[in-house]
């Protein structure tokens, strides 16, 4: 698909972003990861994102972490790399927050809370143990890296309270599309409905937008 | 909402003028909210008297059962009334409408149902198997929560069988008068519940009359030194809940966030208008640029304003006296070398207008 989407964009400034490293699970060979993130590169992709390996941090192997990261950043080459931690997974706020640090150092652009495929997606307390943690980061190494919560979010008044504890705990610099960003698709229709009764005074139903 | 233009002191289960009279005031904006009476030595002896006839004739001989029905009845009707109460404590205090709605009315309304279910089960409370009431009960409470403070004085004291004459605060009176009418509405016996307002004098008369068999007071420890000495010798028993500023301790080891949510919480809750806000700081030294930096952030983000608003995290000082007294101590610490810190912010002045009519809970 990256190929298609690929040449649909060109030329629309629009960014392309692609899934790599045996999403969602993450459990494949490093070489076949690698393989993959060079293959959605090389189809035109400018951003990758990947997903840590759960079942290496759960057990205490960080540095396997770590360095898996490091490779996948290497394949990326130019592009942005996005590191998933799947937080729905790791069990506590310090293994979130420890798992955010990783990715910062291991030289992650942006740090997103999930896959959407486990049942425990975005939280509003894990996006901010997230936000402290890239807001701490940048404090200690003067890098700034992006946060995405990822699924879960879906009206816009759940967005509003995420940017409210965007502002709140990492500051103004994170109100920015290219430092904070939604993954999910049903925020959309929910955003386009506000916009429409704002317009018009007026609620209409669901049927009356995109379909996903 | 309704606030009368002027209230009397409820005593014997009715509303008597009293001689005195004075005002109390929004402090967000300085507009008198009604007038009120502040009471004499004379007005506290009638009161302190209607206790005493209502607690040897009624209250004591009543099984706890019934007495439980009344508190019952209390403290659902300051559920129904909970709107009014809040909107009420926040004009009358200062206090921010998040906290009075969901913190201090809640709480009052559960205290009142909690000490409902122990008044006919005090045979079973530690107390041996048939505890005896007191008698009269003389209470004085600060304005920093003043309906809990009521709460926490009355509802325990008529659970176990005695009557009550309470002094609320006098920058803060408005919710006790509105329980005097909410006992009238629960139809308690008259002399049960008296309430006298007014300041200090009032107070010594209420803790040092002959009747009062028992004085109950939170507040300042300098009052309480004076109570203490008020009611020595006598065969009066005595609660003293006093002021005592608390320190708060970070060690290098602390996560630093939720130390400093713990600190905000500690020192600016209900605007540090609290017998043990958090009102020292002290912090390991290895961490002391961290913490401080981190207190900063977040102090830049609170919000100072209109006590009504729902957004608003400090409200206003209780009184002009209580500002003034918090300046000349800043300045005192200014003078001994401290260093201050606030964040650029604006204060969201309170609305305008009278708020008779522009708040209906």
């Amino acid at each position: 698909m990256v190929p298609v989407a690929s040449e649909a964009l060109r030329g629309s400034g629009v960014h392309l972003a692609s899934v790599a490293t045996a999403f969602p699970s993450g459990q494949a060979p490093l070489e076949v990861k690698l393989a993959d993130t060079r293959a959605a590169v090389a189809a035109g992709a400018d951003e990758i994102d990947m997903v840590i390996n759960r079942g290496a941090f759960l057990a205490g192997r960080y540095q396997q972490v770590y360095d898996e990261i490091v490779a996948v950043k290497d394949a990326c080459g130019d592009a942005h790399l996005k590191v998933i931690l799947e937080t729905g997974e790791l069990a506590t706020y310090d293994n979130v927050r420890r798992a955010s640090w990783l990715a910062m150092l291991a030289g992650g652009d942006f740090i997103k809370t999930s896959t959407g495929k486990v049942p425990v997606a975005a939280t509003l307390p894990v996006t901010l143990v997230m936000l402290e943690a890239v807001r701490d980061f940048r404090a200690a190494s003067g890098r700034q890296v992006g946060v995405k919560p990822a699924g879960g979010i879906r009206t816009t008044k759940d967005a509003i309270k995420y940017l409210v504890v965007v502002n709140e705990t990492a500051g103004e610099d994170w109100l920015d599309p290219a430092w904070f960003r939604f993954g999910a698709s049903t925020l959309l229709n929910d955003l386009l409905m506000q916009r429409t009764k704002m317009t018009t005074g007026r609620y209409s139903g669901p049927d009356y937008f995109t379909v996903d | 909402m309704d606030i009368k233009p002027s209230y009397g002191l409820f005593v014997n289960g009715e509303w008597v003028d009293g001689e005195v009279r004075n005002k109390t005031v929004n402090p967000a904006n300085e507009e008198v909210l009604a007038e009120v009476a502040w009471a004499t030595e004379s007005e506290v002896d009638s009161a302190v008297r209607a206790a005493r006839t209502a607690y040897e004739q009624v209250w004591s001989k009543m099984p706890g059962r019934d007495r439980a029905k009344y508190l019952f009845r209390i403290a659902r009707i300051i559920q129904e009334r909970a709107r009014e109460l809040a909107v009420l404590e926040s004009l009358d205090n200062g206090k921010p409408i998040r906290e009075s709605r969901d913190v201090d009315v809640p709480l009052v309304a559960a205290h009142f149902f909690y000490y409902a279910g122990w008044a006919d089960k005090l045979g079973y409370a530690g107390f041996g198997p048939d505890p005896r009431p007191i008698g009269v009960a003389g209470q004085v409470i600060p304005w920093n929560f003043p309906l809990l403070m009521l709460a926490w004085k009355i509802a325990p004291a008529l659970a176990a069988g005695n009557t009550v004459v309470l002094k609320p605060a006098e920058t803060t009176p408005l919710t006790a008068l509105v329980f005097a009418e909410i006992c009238q509405e629960a139809d308690l016996p008259p002399g049960v519940v008296n309430i006298v307002t007014g300041a200090g004098e009032t107070g010594h008369a209420l803790v040092s009359h002959p009747g009062v068999d028992k004085v109950a007071f939170t507040g300042s420890t300098e009052v309480g030194r004076a109570i203490a000495r008020a009611v020595a010798g006598t065969r009066k028993k005595v609660t003293l809940e006093l002021g005592g500023k608390a320190a708060n301790i970070v060690f290098e080891d602390a996560p630093i966030d939720q130390a400093v949510e713990g600190i905000v919480n500690g020192i600016f809750f209900n605007q540090g208008h609290v017998c043990c806000a958090g009102s020292r700081l002290l912090v390991q030294e290895s961490v002391y640029d961290e913490v401080l930096a981190a207190l900063k952030r977040r102090m830049a983000l609170l919000r100072v304003g209109d006590p009504l608003d729902k957004n608003t995290d400090i409200g206003a000082i209780n009184s002009a006296a209580q500002l003034e007294r918090i300046r000349t101590l800043s300045e005192i610490g200014s003078e001994e070398g401290a260093e201050r810190w606030s964040p650029r912010a604006s204060c969201r002045s309170a609305v305008s207008g009278s708020p008779r009519r522009s708040s209906r809970a």
